[in-house]
């Protein structure tokens, strides 16, 4: 028998957990934002992987949704939160749109190298580009909503809620698409392409698609960023950036929507942790959880309550 | 009756080794046809340029009328031709259910308005036509019992049969099978055949199929083409052509020949 789908119920759930939270524990709104943030880049990643393609290069469009929002900011005086998330999205699923016509053509490594260059060309312009900083960047001023502040030190949980609302609805959105025929043609073209195109789709229209979907996601992962941190600056393009979303892809695991949130609060929480405790080594505390979920969860942290469920029903 | 699909002076060369010599074959719609002949014949290069996966060098190939010569195997699918495999060409980790649900989406998103079928559905339960049908699908072809394995773990035969059902499932008005029952047991062979012949029957779809047993050739088709070294030896009705000199010297021949060589070593 199918299970029956809980998905929406999980994520209703989880929206208003995450808000009750918020409320409780201000001293984790900075990285439970950030985390919500990363997550929405990791959802669009997770698409791609679904479809056998390793996007390597997702800071690309990450990196872009955050000198979007801090340049309305510093360049036009625009603050309006919504108006820069909607620029953020706006600009990483235009780039990934003219991308996307030389990127559907290319699988593998050639697409995960692809995609990486792309993102390193960026890193290296904004290096260059004193204008917005060059190495050092530029700081990000507090965003409004109907002209109150949002974010910053003191209405940091009116952000993170809006953060909340919008991964909610991302990840609900993904996981309807998945049950549409163009979602379902993500496993069918990591599977077989040729069966795909035998059976009258378009292998890379539909990769375009899911590139664009990705990196529209990106986008509003960037802008979402930048405003929670308060600051911007090129390493958001570098390829360690990129690297580490797929880090957090694989700790999720591509089970659920809900896995990129998860994988990206843990992955914070271990960094953060690693970090303060041995500020020389955390890298290796890092790279040590990530060998473990490996070895021990294959199919990432998600497939955790797959276990308990099937414990739990047996 | 016009033909439904029409072939003429198909030529395709690999280098030196010339796959199709001319080759010219009308299809009349509704009738199943069996193409015979020894590897090599010309017989796969013919439904591979059909298809779309070759280019002919010279030569047309028209399909209901419009010329397909030039067109991309997704185009030739849209028109109405859909194949299946020598080597099953399924979604291995997606389930027998899943593979038919992809197939029918695909049909669903290419006969809807874009606009329409772009639209996500966030409604729940909206998928539950596809699975009915997809459900009736695999009731069809005998795969309910497998609906949730993944096809990459099923026996052979079944991957033969779910390989035909989800060209069936792509609606085609010709189904072109190549060797539906090469790598498939002998007591299996006549169960797949039958099967697929019933669904087909259903659907009033003409049906091509590349096949080198001779059993199965003249209990099934209506209509034999014999290949011989990309050509057309013979053509015609079952009884005709199984029983044509030539292609009992070089095809048919063959084979008994090879059957007792094989007795003979064993």
């Amino acid at each position: 028998m199918k299970r029956a789908d809980h998905t929406l119920l999980v994520l209703v759930v989880a929206l208003l957990a995450l808000l009750v939270i918020g409320l409780l524990l201000p001293k984790w709104l900075f990285l439970l934002t950030l985390s919500l943030g990363k997550g929405l880049v990791v959802l669009g990643l997770m698409l791609l992987l679904r479809t056998g393609l390793v996007s390597f290069g997702q800071g690309l469009f990450y990196c872009l949704g955050a000198y979007a929002v801090g340049s309305l900011g510093q360049f036009f005086g625009i603050k309006d939160v919504l108006l820069m998330l909607l620029t953020g999205v706006v600009i990483g699923s235009v780039i990934a749109f003219l991308l996307g016509f030389l990127m559907a053509k290319y699988r593998d490594i050639f697409f995960a190298m692809l995609s990486l260059a792309f993102s390193m060309i960026l890193y290296g312009l904004l290096v260059r580009t004193a204008a917005l900083g060059s190495t050092d960047g530029f700081n990000v001023a507090p965003p409004t909503l109907f002209r109150r502040p949002i974010g910053g030190e003191q209405h940091q949980f009116a952000l993170f809620a809006l953060a909340c609302v919008l991964a909610f609805v991302a990840a609900l959105v993904m996981h309807a698409y998945f049950e549409t025929p163009l979602g379902r043609l993500s496993p069918a073209i990591r599977d077989n392409e040729i069966r795909v195109e035998y059976m009258g789709a378009s292998v890379r229209q539909a990769i375009h698609v899911k590139y664009v979907i990705a990196g529209a996601l990106a986008g509003l992962g960037g802008a979402l960023t930048a405003m929670t941190v308060g600051h911007i600056d090129p390493d958001l393009a570098y390829w360690t950036t990129s690297g580490e979303f797929i880090f957090v892809a694989i700790l999720s695991g591509t089970g659920s929507v809900i896995a990129p949130f998860l994988g990206a609060f843990v992955f914070e929480i271990i960094r953060t942790y690693a970090y303060q405790y041995s500020p020389n080594t955390w890298q290796l505390v890092v790279g040590s959880a990530l060998l473990i979920v490996i070895v021990f969860l294959p199919a990432g942290l998600w497939s955790v309550f797959g276990h308990l469920r099937r414990r739990g029903s047996s | 009756m016009t033909p439904i699909l029409d072939a003429q002076g198909l030529c395709k060369k690999f280098g030196a080794v010339t796959a199709a010599w001319g080759i010219s074959i009308a299809v009349e719609p509704d009738t199943v046809v069996g193409l015979i002949g020894t590897n090599g014949a010309g017989k796969t290069t013919f439904v591979n340029m059909v298809t779309g996966y070759l280019k002919p060098d010279t030569g047309i190939i028209s399909f209901k009328g419009r010329d397909v010569t030039a067109l991309h195997p997704r185009q030739i699918t849209q028109l109405g031709i859909c194949r299946s495999f020598q080597i099953p060409q399924l979604y291995d980790s997606l389930t027998v259910l899943e593979n038919v649900i992809v197939a029918l989406g695909i049909v669903l998103r290419n006969s809807k308005p874009r606009r329409l079928a772009r639209t996500p559905k966030i409604v729940p339960g909206h998928g539950t036509t596809l699975m009915a049908a997809a459900e009736t699908m695999l009731a069809r072809f005998g795969l309910a019992q497998y609906r949730n394995s993944p096809a990459g773990v099923l026996p052979e035969g079944v991957r033969k049969l779910l390989d035909i059902a989800v060209a069936l499932a792509v609606k085609p008005e010709m189904l072109i099978l190549d060797e539906p029952t090469s790598g498939v047991s002998s007591d299996e062979k006549f169960g797949i055949m039958d099967t697929v012949m019933n669904a087909v029957r259903s659907e009033g779809v003409t049906v091509l199929f590349v096949e080198h047993d001779m059993e199965i050739v003249s209990r099934y088709s209506k209509r034999v083409i014999a290949f011989y070294e990309g050509r057309v030896l013979a053509d015609g009705a079952p009884a005709h052509v199984l029983g044509d000199p030539d292609v009992r010297k070089y095809i048919v021949g063959g084979q008994v020949a090879v059957r007792a060589e094989d007795i003979a070593r064993a």
